[in-house]
Formats: C-alpha cells, sequence, structure tokens
C-alpha cells in the first residue's frame, strides 16, 4: 500500500460518488453540476497515475468546454422537464444491469491484472509528444476535419427548427 | 502501485454510465450517462498505458483521440436535442409526454402542463423526431 495507492483510493472515492449521484440526481442542474465533480475527479485520477497532459486535457476539454455544454442545454431545455426518470420497475432493471456490467468488468479485469503492485512506468510528455506527431499524426490530422464536420453539422441540425418556425 | 484499484474504478464508471443510458428519461441526462462510459473508456485506456508501457504511447494517445471524439460527440447530440426541444416542447425520450401533448391539442388545445411547446409543430415532423436521439 503505497501512498500513491492511498491518493488514488481518495480520488477514486470521491469519482465514483459524484458518479453515481450525478445518474441518480432527480434534479437536473444538480446531476450536471455532479458530472462536473466526476469528470474533475477523474482527472485527478489521471495525475495520480503519472499522466499529466492527459490530466490537463480532460480538465480542459471536459470541465472546461463539454460540462458548460451540457449546462447550458439544461437550462435551455428546462421547459421540458417534466419527470426525468423512467418508472420505478425500468429502473431496478437497469440498475441489475449496471450491477452486472461492473461486476463482470471488474472480475475480468482485475482477474487479468492482478492485485501485486507494479511499477508506474507511462509514456513522458515528450514521447506522447512524438509520437502523436510521428506514429498517430494522420489520425490525429482526421480529427480536426473531424471537429470541424461536428461544427458544422451542429450549427446545421441546431438551426434547423428556426427555418422551419420562420416559414411555418 | 496496485493496477486493480484503476480497473475496479473504471468498471464502476462503465456500470454507473450504463444505469444513466437506461434509467433515464431526460435526453441530456441520458448523454450524462454516456460521458461517464467514455471515461470509463479512458479510464483503462490510461492505466493500461501506465502498468504496461509501449513505444508508440498508444495509452495516452488514444485518451487524447478519444476524449476529442467524446467533444464532438457531445456537440452534435445536444444539437440534436436542441432541434428536438425546438420541434417538440420538451426532451423526453419516452415520447409520453408527446403523445400526452396531442391529445390534449385533439381535445381542444388546452395545455397540458407538462409539455408547452415553443413552436406548434406539424404531427407528422413531431411524430418522426424521436428516432433522431438514438445516439
Amino acid at each position: 500500500m503505497t501512498s500513491r495507492d492511498v491518493l488514488f483510493a481518495a480520488v477514486g472515492l470521491i469519482t465514483a460518488a459524484a458518479a453515481v449521484l450525478a445518474v441518480t440526481n432527480r434534479r437536473v442542474l444538480h446531476a450536471g453540476l455532479w458530472l462536473v465533480v466526476a469528470l474533475g475527479g477523474l482527472a485527478g485520477c489521471y495525475l495520480v497515475l503519472g499522466a499529466e497532459l492527459v490530466a490537463l486535457v480532460q480538465l480542459l476539454v471536459y470541465v472546461g468546454a463539454v460540462v458548460v455544454l451540457v449546462l447550458f442545454a439544461l437550462m435551455l431545455t428546462r421547459a421540458g422537464a417534466g419527470e426525468v426518470d423512467t418508472s420505478v420497475a425500468h429502473r431496478w432493471l437497469a440498475a441489475a444491469v449496471g450491477a452486472g456490467v461492473t461486476v463482470l468488468l471488474g472480475g475480468t479485469l482485475v482477474a487479468a491484472y492482478g492485485w501485486e503492485s507494479r511499477a508506474v512506468a507511462g509514456a513522458s510528455n515528450e514521447v506522447i509528444g512524438a509520437q502523436i506527431f510521428g506514429t498517430w499524426v494522420w489520425p490525429f490530422e482526421l480529427l480536426s476535419l473531424l471537429l470541424l464536420a461536428a461544427l458544422v453539422a451542429a450549427v446545421a441540425v441546431a438551426t434547423t427548427g428556426h427555418g422551419r418556425q420562420g416559414r411555418s | 502501485m496496485s493496477p486493480a484499484l484503476p480497473l475496479l474504478l473504471a468498471a464502476l464508471l462503465a456500470g454507473t454510465g450504463t444505469y444513466g443510458v437506461l434509467a433515464r428519461r431526460h435526453a441530456v441526462l441520458m448523454l450524462i450517462g454516456v460521458e461517464l462510459l467514455l471515461g470509463a473508456a479512458g479510464l483503462l485506456l490510461v492505466t493500461v498505458g501506465q502498468f504496461a508501457p509501449d513505444p508508440l504511447a498508444s495509452g495516452a494517445v488514444l485518451t487524447l483521440f478519444v476524449i476529442t471524439i467524446a467533444a464532438a460527440e457531445i456537440v452534435v447530440a445536444l444539437a440534436v436535442i436542441m432541434a428536438m426541444f425546438r420541434t417538440r416542447g420538451d426532451v423526453d425520450l419516452t415520447g409520453e409526454a408527446l403523445s400526452a401533448d396531442e391529445a390534449g391539442s385533439t381535445a381542444g388545445g388546452t395545455a397540458t402542463g407538462e409539455a408547452t411547446p415553443a413552436v406548434e409543430a406539424p404531427t407528422g415532423d413531431a411524430a418522426t423526431e424521436p428516432e433522431t436521439v438514438a445516439p
């Protein structure tokens, strides 16, 4: 039990609790704010695991951009929020499926990797940068195209209703 | 450190995300479940990349790619949800609010209280709308 283990257990418990609250909270804005805590805690997990670059990108992209979008969407669609959860029987079924996924994945992964301690020896930031612009450069450039396409598509889809409103 | 802790957290996040996708009726809250699933995938990639490093640094690089793709996905999904809200007046994924709304309008146009449509949408368009929200 190293200090890294203790740190990860602390950050991981915060992340797990916030994730559970994000999917069970009945108030939509609170669920969105718990998602902020869960994704921020996930960035902390990356930091404890030694992946600083991924942790910073997670903070910038998720907590900085994606969650702000989600919160704005929640506030804009507030008028249409009636019941946010499905029926009780449906939720119990969903909880059973979720618990099954957790047990199956956790059991398989722990059985594959084991409990014994290993050295954390990930790639340094220099290696990651060199690999992104070396081995992975074409997927990386393709991702910029994907982001552009997503941007244009989002504007096109989101303004569809406006056009319909203007015509009718 | 022991690799079991991050792996168990990834499994727990995946289970929580599955529950969120299955148990939520609000479209944006269902997307929160999808976000947690993607976070579980990223944590798994980073964990394996840190405990079994390879010369291509694929653990960290693929996580960065997943984060980028998730950002693109959430933008398009939220645009679809906003279009759905503008057309139907609610973001309910079950369609029950929609049928109640139609019943209210055929019964004499009384407001149902649960969903107040911003636009009077033609019912043909409104009926085909739920198919477009599948992620």
